[in-house]
């Protein structure tokens, strides 16, 4: 257990994500570090996380999209205290629309902010492909 | 069709224990039983329909119902939605009356968080390597590390963001339920506290303090629901169920995220119409308190305030009884008295019985409390989650 210095820049240990066969094309993207996001070819609207059916119209025509992963931070919170340290998890609005879920790397927790500009990494995980994160982009 | 008038709750029964080393959860669903049927005056052998939860061990409610030898059940249902689900099993136990399906129902939650069999925090590993079929939001979701505190303060953030919400304000929903806490000799914390406790308490999850949480506590409860004929023949004041309604709140492929709302949006209306009554008519309410902020965006949604004005209102006094307009939790609520195996939704009904039959505390008791409201919210207030809200009724 750590206290949180809200100077300190914060990283945290990510699980292996669990990959499916409806998955698996975002998790081999991620592994060259290209973010993708499913698009719906007949609503035009993109969603997240990615799945075959589009969660807006229903249709089965969603195609994969590389993303620049870039957008803001709707909403986060430090958990002060964990095992591993202390951690940021939060919302961010993809330019694109949707809103994912992350947590923000290389970043003082007194840095962040909703509204803050934020773009995608790639953080290796144990045994597992590496997974999308945030941290501050200008 | 409509459930107004279709059932009743003739027997509820929270279980005393909130520390239970030596009591198995089994044991603890049938202790919760045993208490409700006593009270209603009823017997084992009576119950015909069983309603249970992901708490309840074993194979959705086969287990339990094998356990306590309920023989006679021809109506079993093991809806989930997290702590909400027995609010929701109230409504559905009414619709299963309702259709004559079964006459006496019986409800039941109960396990042992404090005894480490199932640890608060982030869930399991997944496994590296092999194909999952899991859970659909498992590989963007879990890995995160989002458990309930840190969720929910995602959710205060942007209260706060959007509407100025204060955490002095969210504080005074603390004190409101410490304040009624310290009647109940079995509430697990008693000690009133004021606003500069709650605002000295460490931070845990931003902008969520140590006091702005509920206690983590074993135990349980159970409730009987009947029939009116099964009401009408038993010796207990009967409190009649006139409104139900129950909605999910998700994700929507991640457009439009508003964490400022809970699916109360939705279960709060249905009740309300389905009961023909507003919210200015209700004299008592429990209201969900996994969190401070829970209560707060949950009194906006079902119309006790505008949206954005629940800080005000809680900072008012209005949560305590005898002070304000929504006595709120005079149990002390999941903040003080009780969130058994991390799900308060039983809590909130048995407190609302209490108090619709004049049984509640005298220090807490409102005064001619002829129409009460519980509401849960079950999963997570930031994500997947459910609202359940009933509308409850003394009769004459």
């Amino acid at each position: 257990m750590s206290e949180t210095d809200p100077r300190a820049p914060i990283t945290r240990p990510i699980p292996p994500p669990p990959v499916s066969v409806e998955t698996r094309p975002f998790w081999d993207a991620a592994a060259e570090g290209r973010f993708l996001i499913k698009r719906c070819a007949d609503c035009g609207k993109a969603h997240w996380y990615p799945r075959a059916i589009c969660p807006h119209c229903f249709s089965a025509n969603t195609v994969w999209e590389e993303s620049p992963g870039e957008g803001v931070i709707y909403a986060y919170s430090v958990l002060r205290r964990s095992p591993t340290g202390p951690f940021a998890v939060g919302y961010v609005t993809l330019d694109e629309g949707p809103a994912v879920l992350t947590n923000f790397v290389d970043v003082a927790p007194g840095d962040l902010a909703i509204g803050l500009r934020v773009k995608v990494r790639f953080q290796p995980t144990e045994g597992g492909p590496p997974a999308p994160v945030f941290a501050p982009h200008t | 069709m409509s459930i107004n008038g279709k059932a009743y709750i003739m027997g509820a029964f929270e279980h005393p224990l909130r520390d239970a080393p030596d009591t198995s959860t089994p044991q603890l669903h049938a202790e919760c039983a045993r208490g409700a049927l006593a009270d209603a005056g009823l017997s084992h052998l009576d119950v015909d329909a069983y309603f249970c939860s992901g708490d309840a061990p074993g194979f959705g409610g086969l287990s339990m119902v094998d356990y306590m030898g309920l023989r006679n059940v021809r109506h079993l249902d093991s809806t989930e939605t997290g702590g909400s689900s027995y609010i929701v099993h109230v409504g559905h136990a009414a619709q299963a009356i309702a259709a004559g399906k079964c006459q006496v129902a019986l409800i039941t939650l109960a396990g042992r968080p404090r005894q480490g069999g199932h640890r608060l925090g982030p869930r399991p590993q997944a496994a590296g390597g092999a194909l999952s079929d899991g859970a659909p939001e498992a590989g963007f979701d879990d890995i995160y590390g989002v458990m309930a505190v840190n969720g929910y303060a995602m959710c205060a953030m942007r209260h706060m963001y959007e509407y100025g919400t204060t955490a002095e304000q969210l504080a005074w929903i603390k004190v409101a339920a410490s304040t009624h806490a310290q009647w109940n000799e079995h509430a697990f914390l008693r000690k009133v506290v004021t606003v500069e406790e709650v605002l000295a308490s460490r931070m845990v999850a931003d902008p969520l303090r140590l006091l702005d949480c509920c206690v983590v506590t074993d135990g349980g409860g159970a409730l009987i629901v009947t029939s009116p004929e099964v009401a009408r023949s038993l010796n207990r004041p009967r409190v009649k169920l006139i409104g139900a309604g129950e909605a999910p709140k998700t994700m929507l492929g991640g457009l439009d995220l508003d964490l400022t709302y809970s699916g109360a949006v939705w279960s709060g209306p249905g009740a309300f119409e389905e009961a023909r009554v507003t919210p200015a008519d209700i004299k008592y309410a429990s209201i969900y308190d996994s969190f401070t902020i829970t209560v707060l965006m949950q009194i906006e949604d079902l119309g006790f305030c505008k949206k954005g004005e629940g800080g005000r209102f809680v900072a008012e006094g209005n949560l305590i009884s005898g002070v304000g307009k929504l006595p709120f939790n005079t149990d002390g609520g999941g903040l003080c008295n009780n969130h058994p195996t991390n799900r308060g939704g039983i809590t909130k009904v048995i407190e609302a019985v209490r108090q619709l039959r004049g049984e509640a505390h005298p220090k807490v008791q409102v005064p001619n409390c002829d129409l009460a409201l519980a509401h849960g919210t079950g999963g997570l207030l930031s994500g997947r989650h459910a609202a359940g809200t009933i509308i409850l009724e003394r009769e004459a």
